[in-house]
């Protein structure tokens, strides 16, 4: 966990303060709906279909048992008893009124959480692994650097009104799972050649209407660098992003213009006028903010001890463990995934009451610690594996423990047409119906990893570019219909999909997609090929030929 | 279109030159950028101040000759969403060392008061009379900085170095 001092709580009540200030100047009519919009916007709330939304960072995807509570309680209070975590590690509320919404901003500034900068054209939630400071293969925790980054640009006086919106992730592991070639800017740490620690820096990432995968400018940056160099990069962009055109403004539009190799060029030229300024880090500073991160303190214990393998025997228990269950770096250990994807339902949806037994899970179990992923699922990061049969009990007794993780089911999807205004189509109810026909525990299973993706339009919350299998709502004629892609992929290994042809309309996707799967099964070499390898292998041709044969 | 400098409610000194108008003998000017660079030489003979207006898509460097002459560097906000001259007047006031008069002009509104001052704006063409008048106020709503800027603001980082029992690092000058 991240502590907050008097700093950062000093800082939440004054920015609530100033929200409150605003909504009563434009329940007043002194602001216009124009010049409240970038205000509320920059504190992530958002007008949708039905009414305000609020959007609460979860920075870096950690969140301590008492912030869960304190969302429980925000649900409850102001909302309609649930929340949705979306795929930047953020959760969002639907239903709050405007004139609420500074009462629900200083309930939650109490616990430590805030709407900053979710929205806007600043500097978003900074995200990283979901398993960060657990996972076995991690050179060091990379939420240090994100909370420093963090911490830099919030409320930055030179970088909040820039061209569009900024998304940074950061990742300190072999294996991606931050999705970070996807991003405006990301870091990967790894060592150079003499074993010190630094980052490979990816600029100009990002999906929507023009998808693009993010390119390396510097190979290898030394960690005191980190904020000058983000702010060489800030500063090029906030000068020379496009500001014409909504559809042009982000970075990737001016790095593909550029091109890469150049636009790296130009930013060491801006880097070195301000590389050994007051930004650079010194050790103290880092140490400083990396003594604010609490460990828990691990028992000595040793792997696969006598519960679990007891447990083992009941098939239940078997199944989930053998897929929501991942190694810990720490012996004794496991990391727990708690899929919000139960069959048939909305994904990523959390009702109040999941919210606050998940909590009281986490203080028994998990050293009081939960964890949100890009894949709209939570995790107990640090649970002892003898535990790991009474929290299947309870996770199970309060439906979060579908054993779907990365399977077909585990969709991720945006709020498409239930609740955006942007949307030309619906999202939710297309994974509801593809979860129910894979409902079959064995089917799913057959399938292996198999990630789908949809989203309600172009702007691509739902990451549809990177799915193996990718959904994206589009309308003809006032009616809904859907384009297919496969073989999208979003880890270190990135790819934007192929488009497999014409769309097709709400009531053919699901049909579709078990062609793809039994295109998959029948074209696959061994039975353990995944997908997105099979379609490697044979391209997007015979799975083509097998949706389109009989429309 | 109240100004306000040093937190108040000011009169403006300046006279603004269109580009074809002749520049008045006595009495401080602003004119354009475009006038400005092409009538330079005369205008720094001039014995009363001069000012430019400077607008957001041309680079400041080219201002560097003339910063220890001019009087006022007004940057323009056409939006208060273009955020562009942020950087310029981050630029001016830390790199280029730039010390007199620099102004915001354009829809220059009450919320973005403490980033104005935070980038080195010290004078503000506010749009609204209620936002002029709140100025001070508006100026002193936070207490919490996180990023060290020209503006001399003690950051957090400083802040809890010192309070850990840390040297301090950052008598360091502010370089952008
Ligand atoms: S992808 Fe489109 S429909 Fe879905 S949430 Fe984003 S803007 Fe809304």
């Amino acid at each position: 966990m991240y502590l907050y001092d008097e700093f950062d709580r000093t800082l939440l009540t004054e920015r609530v303060s100033e929200f409150r200030g605003q909504v009563a100047r434009r329940l007043s009519g002194e602001l216009t709906e124009d010049e409240f919009k970038s205000l509320r916007l920059m504190n992530g709330v958002y007008l949708q279909l039905h009414a305000y939304m609020l959007r609460i960072a979860i920075p870096y995807g950690t969140l301590s048992a008492v912030q869960m509570r304190r969302l429980a309680h925000v649900a409850r209070k102001y909302d309609r008893g649930y929340g949705h975590f979306t795929t930047r590690q953020n959760i969002q509320f639907n239903w709050i009124k405007l004139a609420q919404l500074p009462d629900a901003m200083a309930d939650l500034a109490d616990a430590g959480l805030h709407g900053m900068q979710t929205s806007g054209n600043c500097v978003r939630n900074i995200t990283t692994d979901q398993w960060a400071g657990v996972a076995p293969d991690e050179i060091e925790d990379p939420r240090v650097w994100a909370e420093l980054i963090r911490q830099h640009v919030t409320l930055h006086p030179e970088f909040s009104f820039l061209p569009r919106k900024f998304k940074i992730a950061v990742g300190a592991s072999d294996h991606d799972r931050a999705a970070l070639r996807i991003h405006d800017l990301a870091l990967r740490m790894h060592k150079n050649g003499a074993g010190e620690a630094g980052f490979e820096v990816m600029v100009g990432g990002g999906l929507g209407r023009t998808p693009f995968i993010a390119k390396t400018i510097k190979q290898f940056l030394p960690v005191r660098d980190v904020l000058t160099y983000i702010e060489a990069v800030l500063r090029l962009y906030n000068q020379y992003g496009r500001r014409d055109n909504i559809y042009k403004a982000r970075i990737k539009i001016l790095v593909h213009d550029k091109g890469g190799e150049q636009f790296g060029k130009e930013v060491d030229a801006e880097w070195q006028n301000i590389k050994d300024g007051s930004l650079a880090l010194d050790k103290d500073v880092i140490a400083d903010i990396a003594t604010r991160f609490q460990y828990p303190d691990y028992e000595k214990l040793l792997d696969n001890p006598p519960e679990l393998k007891a447990a083992q025997a009941d098939a239940r228990f078997a199944t989930w463990h053998a897929n929501s269950v991942s190694r810990h770096k720490q012996s004794g250990y496991a990391i727990v995934t708690l899929s919000l994807k139960p069959i048939g339902k909305p994904t990523g949806d959390c009702t109040a009451d999941q919210m606050d037994k998940i909590a009281d899970i986490a203080d028994r179990y998990s050293y009081s610690e939960i964890r949100v992923g890009h894949e709209q699922n939570l995790v107990l990061p640090q649970v002892a594996q003898r535990d790991l049969p009474e929290v299947f009990k309870a996770l199970d007794a309060i439906g979060v423990a579908t054993p779907n993780v990365n399977q077909i089911s585990d969709i991720i999807a945006c709020p498409g047409l239930d609740y955006c205004s942007l949307a030309n189509a619906r999202a939710i109810p297309v994974a509801q119906e593809i979860s129910k026909r894979f409902a079959e525990p064995n089917l799913a299973k057959s399938l292996n990893r198999l990630h789908v993706n949809i989203s309600g339009c172009i702007n691509a919350c739902g990451h549809h570019h990177v799915g193996h299998i990718g959904i994206l709502g589009v309308e003809k004629n006032g009616e809904e219909f859907y384009q297919i892609s496969i073989g999208g992929k979003a880890d270190e290994n990135a790819q934007l999909g192929t488009l497999l042809g014409p769309a097709v309309p709400y009531d053919d996707v699901v049909d579709a997609v078990e062609d793809l799967a039994e295109a998959y099964l029948a074209l696959r070499e061994r039975p353990d090929e995944l997908f997105i390898d099979t379609f490697k292998r044979v391209g997007v041709e015979p799975f083509k030929e097998r949706v389109y044969a009989t429309r | 279109m109240p100004l306000v400098k040093g937190s108040r409610i000011a009169a403006d000194t300046f006279t603004r030159v269109e580009d074809d108008a002749p520049i008045p003998e006595q009495g401080a000017v602003l004119v354009p950028a475009a006038r400005f660079l092409a009538d330079a030489a005369e205008l720094m003979q001039r014995a009363a101040p001069v000012g430019v207006i400077w607008p957001n898509n041309m680079d400041v460097s080219e201002l560097v000759p003339y910063l220890d002459k001019l009087a006022l560097v007004a940057l323009v906000f056409p939006i208060f969403r273009d955020g562009r001259a942020y950087s310029q007047a981050r630029l001016l006031r830390e790199r280029y060392a730039y010390r007199g008069e620099m102004r915001a002009t354009g829809q220059i509104l009450r919320d973005q008061f403490v980033f104005y001052l935070r980038a080195g704006f010290d004078a503000f063409d506010v749009v609204k009379n209620a936002d002029a008048a709140a100025f001070e106020e508006t100026a002193k709503r936070y207490s919490v900085f996180f990023q060290p800027t020209g503006d001399g603001r003690l950051t957090v980082a400083r802040s809890r170095l010192k309070l850990h029992g840390h040297r301090d690092p950052a008598a360091k000058r502010v370089t952008v």
